[in-house]
């Protein structure tokens, strides 16, 4: 099957190492140690393999079933047939890391494009090859401001309102170096500025937030700015083809998850978590970075650069331990902007907004909905709900709806709050039968 | 000839896919937050296909070639992972989807982490871990929890052996940790008395290992090390990168070994990627289960003569806390699932022998020729020294270079760190004898252009549509985007 040696070969072979049995290829681990007892399933064959594999994934329901108003940091977009027919490619896929840069010159020019496209979307001047997810490049930005002040400001502010998961995230990160204290703010943004200060190292922030909400984060950023402090700024990249970007705004380090950029649900990964930062930062920052240079006859081409960051050069020094990212999501992020390219993206930022306000409108004027939001949303929106939210999706889902994120627990603030996500394939015909559903929660 | 960029082959008009206009009333967004201008490329359809085309025809790849990348384990990808991995009953599925619409899911997941937990003999597993270093990250915080929980805060030392992986040290700063260096004796193997000696310490928190380690050799005194370790009040971390060596033959968790990370991406192949997705899973002992990071996936109900059992999630106790988004790599857990599904046990010892077999095969062919610095039955991987000592002038680099003339991915090279311009080469089961030999041969004709012709080597590769890169204008005169139009 995926070893292609013959009988004969392997005698051949082991004759040539001075063996007879393949056995003894183990005789240097001590004999107590060697436990060939294996409880594993009998093997398939491909056919049968794949006709399993078939089963379990029916035993899912999915996105493609039932009409999908879940988001909270992943969304159902439409992925055109481009971006896997590129992702299919075996020189792409079967690769490695691109340490030999005369034969990787394909993966190299991706990530310097992949970088340039990052650049242009968040507004900043650098970008690195990616991270595993939004979640830990937010954490990783913890790290890199903390070490950006070598170790002097402790203070890393994080808004109420960024993804709940990345907060958890940024927390383990930063759990063990003791001189890191991470606020989780609980309240409007308002306040923030109020608890900036000269041993604040970072603010983050989300854009839109984790709510939908479109902010003006100027008194912050100023505050911020003044003090010397930095800012991140989490950000979804489809909403970035209609919003001002957050490098025109002041962040110093943008960040986010990339897989609404073609990159399917997949249950939540393989995702993309893309970094990106002003150009006098970047020898600061963690992970790949690919770069133009030439060859002895001028010739263009791309290495990996500033490797001296990184930890298999810096080791015990380095700020970080990454090595492999997502690149073969980059490369489908990369594809995606390039098809799509300015217009199409703009096309697709503004169907999510207009169907997310569409939706918003129609629920809110449902008896006993309320929508949260009370300024600019982008394309998820709360609404407050008569009864609770599990009751609602359980009814949602026998209508073969999947109904949005119950914030109950999160935000108990809000009244049975749940959070709606709209993209472009959330259509008027898909919101029409979300609200005719809804309705029937309206008089209890 | 190089391939234009993105940017470089715009033009303005056009567009590679189309959109419906919107079927609802518009209403605009607030002229504060609207962005003036979208510096993104124009393309056509084909534009970008071409593009992508001829970019991924400049790639070397395991689907075009030999790939002997020491400690990458580049075998093989089976095109079947690929293709039920993308399956819609698993592509379209939202992470936060209720358990009862994800049970197909949840039980891959399940069924993988019992799997992983056979073939490494431990008892616990948590499938979050985005890449090797993710999980080094993980397992090294649950060493520190454990500690602290249990009175040792002090133990702030871990011991990393001078042969380990740059992630190791870099893992263990990560978390709080100071590091200590051990030894390799002239075995190439952990030296004992210096381990002994360091184990008299009462700072010690444990020590992070590689089985077989980097220079592809078996550690005969793991026993004795985790030992030593354990009575000095350590714990002791596994580095999986080399787990290829042992499927079907021994289980780490024998050895004495506390917690421990497995490459999907190396190990279960699953492919690369060109840098990536991988997977890391983390497996443990049953003392350190508490501390996985979740979610875990378990049954909540037991099955029935009427229902099948009922999947859901686990956070553990004492977790050391989220460490990523939502469940892990699914769509890479899918291809390492079936990858496993296909060989069964007797197919993954199999992959062992087979790995080990062609690595000895290539080191008999070559030791005559190359310097051997520690040489010996190996295992998945060996290393060679790429200078000999009456031609100074020739390095590693230079051979590898020379390699690619000759149709070959070079191996690692300058890693491990304790052999001079080593040359670390890895074949995997998956290359056939005619492979290897083809290989065996160009290293022999290398050797001999060394004495004959060094300026071959020197001039390598000449092969390729690019030459050597001048990596020090790269990071000087640094150029990582081109947006030249955008000013702001």
């Amino acid at each position: 099957m995926f070893i292609p040696h013959t009988y004969e070969e392997t005698i051949s072979m082991l004759k040539t190492i001075g063996f007879e049995h393949i056995d003894e290829l183990f005789s240097d681990i001590p004999a107590p140690l060697r436990n060939t007892n294996l409880d594993l399933p009998e093997a398939l064959t491909e056919m049968e393999v794949s006709k399993y594999l078939e089963e379990i994934s029916q035993a899912n329901e999915t996105t493609q079933d039932m009409m999908c108003f879940l988001g909270a940091g992943y969304y159902n977009h439409y992925s055109p047939a481009i971006v896997d027919s590129m992702l299919r490619i075996g020189s792409f896929y079967s690769a490695y890391t691109p340490y030999q840069p005369e034969i990787s010159q394909g993966t190299l020019q991706v990530i310097y494009e992949y970088q340039s496209l990052i650049c242009a979307l968040t507004g900043m001047e650098a970008s690195n090859a990616s991270h595993y997810d939004g979640a830990t490049a937010a954490a990783e930005a913890v790290l890199t401001a903390f070490y950006q002040f070598n170790k002097k400001r402790p203070k890393v502010i994080l808004s109420h309102f960024i993804n709940p998961q990345y907060a958890a995230v940024i927390d383990t990160y930063a759990s063990d170096l003791p001189q890191v204290n991470i606020i989780h703010h609980t309240t409007e943004d308002g306040e923030i500025p109020s608890l900036i200060d000269n041993e604040t190292a970072l603010i983050v922030l989300q854009y839109p937030d984790f709510l939908g909400n479109i902010k003006d984060y100027s008194a912050i950023v100023n505050t911020a700015h003044e003090h010397g402090a930095l800012i991140c700024v989490i950000v979804n990249p489809i909403a970035l083809g209609l919003l001002t970007p957050p490098g025109e705004w002041g962040a110093d380090i943008v960040v986010g998850e990339g897989q609404p950029l073609g990159i399917p649900l997949w249950f939540g990964g393989p995702g993309l978590g893309f970094f990106a930062t002003s150009k006098n930062m970047i020898r600061k920052i963690a992970g790949r970075i690919s770069g133009e240079t030439t060859d002895a006859n001028g010739n263009r081409g791309y290495v990996l650069t500033l490797t001296a960051r990184e930890q298999h050069i810096r080791r015990e020094k380095a700020t970080s331990n990454i090595c492999t990212n997502q690149a073969l999501l980059a490369l489908a992020a990369t594809v995606y902007l390039s098809a799509l390219g300015k217009h199409g993206l703009q096309q697709v930022a503004n169907t999510c907004y207009q169907n997310a306000h569409y939706a918003a409108q129609e629920i809110q004027a449902i008896d006993g909905y309320t929508l949260i939001n009370t300024e600019a949303f982008y394309h998820e929106f709360v609404i407050s709900c008569p009864v609770p939210v599990n009751e609602i999706n359980d009814h949602l889902l026998d209508h073969g709806i999947l109904g949005g994120l119950d914030l109950s627990e999160m935000y108990p603030e809000y009244n049975n709050p749940v959070l709606f996500a709209l993209t472009e394939l959330n259509d008027r015909e898909q919101i029409d039968t979300l609200v005719e559903v809804l309705r029937e929660f309206s008089h209890a | 000839m190089h391939e234009p960029t993105i940017y470089e082959i715009s033009v303005e008009g056009r567009q590679g896919v189309r959109y419906p206009q919107p079927d609802v009333p518009e209403i605009p967004l607030p002229e504060i937050f609207m962005r003036k201008e979208l510096p993104l490329p124009e393309l056509s359809e084909i534009d970008a296909v071409r593009h992508f085309s001829q970019l991924a025809q400049k790639n070397y790849s395991v689907d075009t070639g030999f790939y002997p990348l020491g400690s990458c384990t580049m075998k093989y990808n089976p095109k079947i992972n690929e293709q039920v991995a993308r399956f819609p009953g698993f592509l379209y599925t939202h992470p936060l989807q209720p358990i009862t619409t994800i049970q197909g899911n949840l039980y891959l997941m399940y069924h993988l982490q019992e799997y992983l937990k056979e073939i490494t003999g431990f008892a616990a597993v948590s499938l979050t871990p985005a890449a090797g270093a993710h999980g080094e990250f993980v397992g090294v915080k649950m060493i520190k929890r454990y500690l602290e929980e249990h009175g040792q805060s002090h133990r702030n030392k871990l011991l990393i052996p001078d042969s380990a992986h740059g992630t190791n040290p870099a893992s263990a700063t990560m978390n709080g940790f100071d590091t200590l260096p051990v030894p390799s004796n002239s075995n190439g193997t952990i030296d004992m008395d210096v381990l002994a000696e360091l184990c008299q310490r009462d700072d010690i928190a444990g020590i992070m290992i590689t089985n077989p380690n980097t220079l592809g050799l078996f550690e005969k005194d793991i026993l004795d090390i985790t030992r030593l370790v354990h009575a000095a009040g350590g714990l002791v971390y596994g580095d999986g990168a080399n787990m290829n060596a042992l499927l079907g033959v021994a289980k780490p968790a024998d050895f004495g070994i506390d917690v421990m990370h497995l490459n999907l991406h190396k190990t279960f192949s699953t492919p690369h990627g060109g840098g990536g997705p991988g997977a890391g899973p983390v497996v443990t002992t049953d003392q350190l289960a508490l501390y996985l990071p979740g979610p875990i996936v378990t049954i909540l109900e037991e099955e029935t003569e009427d229902t099948a059992p009922l999947y859901g999630y686990l956070i553990p106790e004492k977790t050391i806390g989220r460490v990523k988004a939502f469940q892990g790599q699914f769509g890479v857990l899918v291809k390492a699932f079936t990858y496993i599904t296909m060989l069964g046990a007797e197919g993954l010892r199999r992959v062992s022998e087979y790995a080990v077999l062609n690595a000895n095969y290539l080191l008999a062919n070559l030791r005559d020729i190359y310097v051997v610095p520690y040489d010996g039955l190996c295992k998945h991987e060996f290393v060679l020294e790429g200078v000999w000592k009456d031609l100074p002038d020739i390095h590693a680099l230079d051979i590898a270079k020379r390699l690619i003339d000759y149709g070959f991915h070079p191996p690692t090279n300058y890693f491990p760190l304790i052999v001079h311009d080593a040359l670390m080469i890895e074949p995997t089961e998956t290359e056939s004898k005619d492979t290897l030999d083809a290989f065996i041969a160009a290293m022999k004709s290398i050797a001999k252009e060394a004495r004959e012709e060094p300026e071959l080597l020197h001039a390598a590769p000449q092969s390729t549509s690019i030459g050597r890169l001048d990596e020090v204008k790269a990071a000087k005169m640094l150029n990582v985007c081109c947006l030249p139009q955008y000013d702001q």
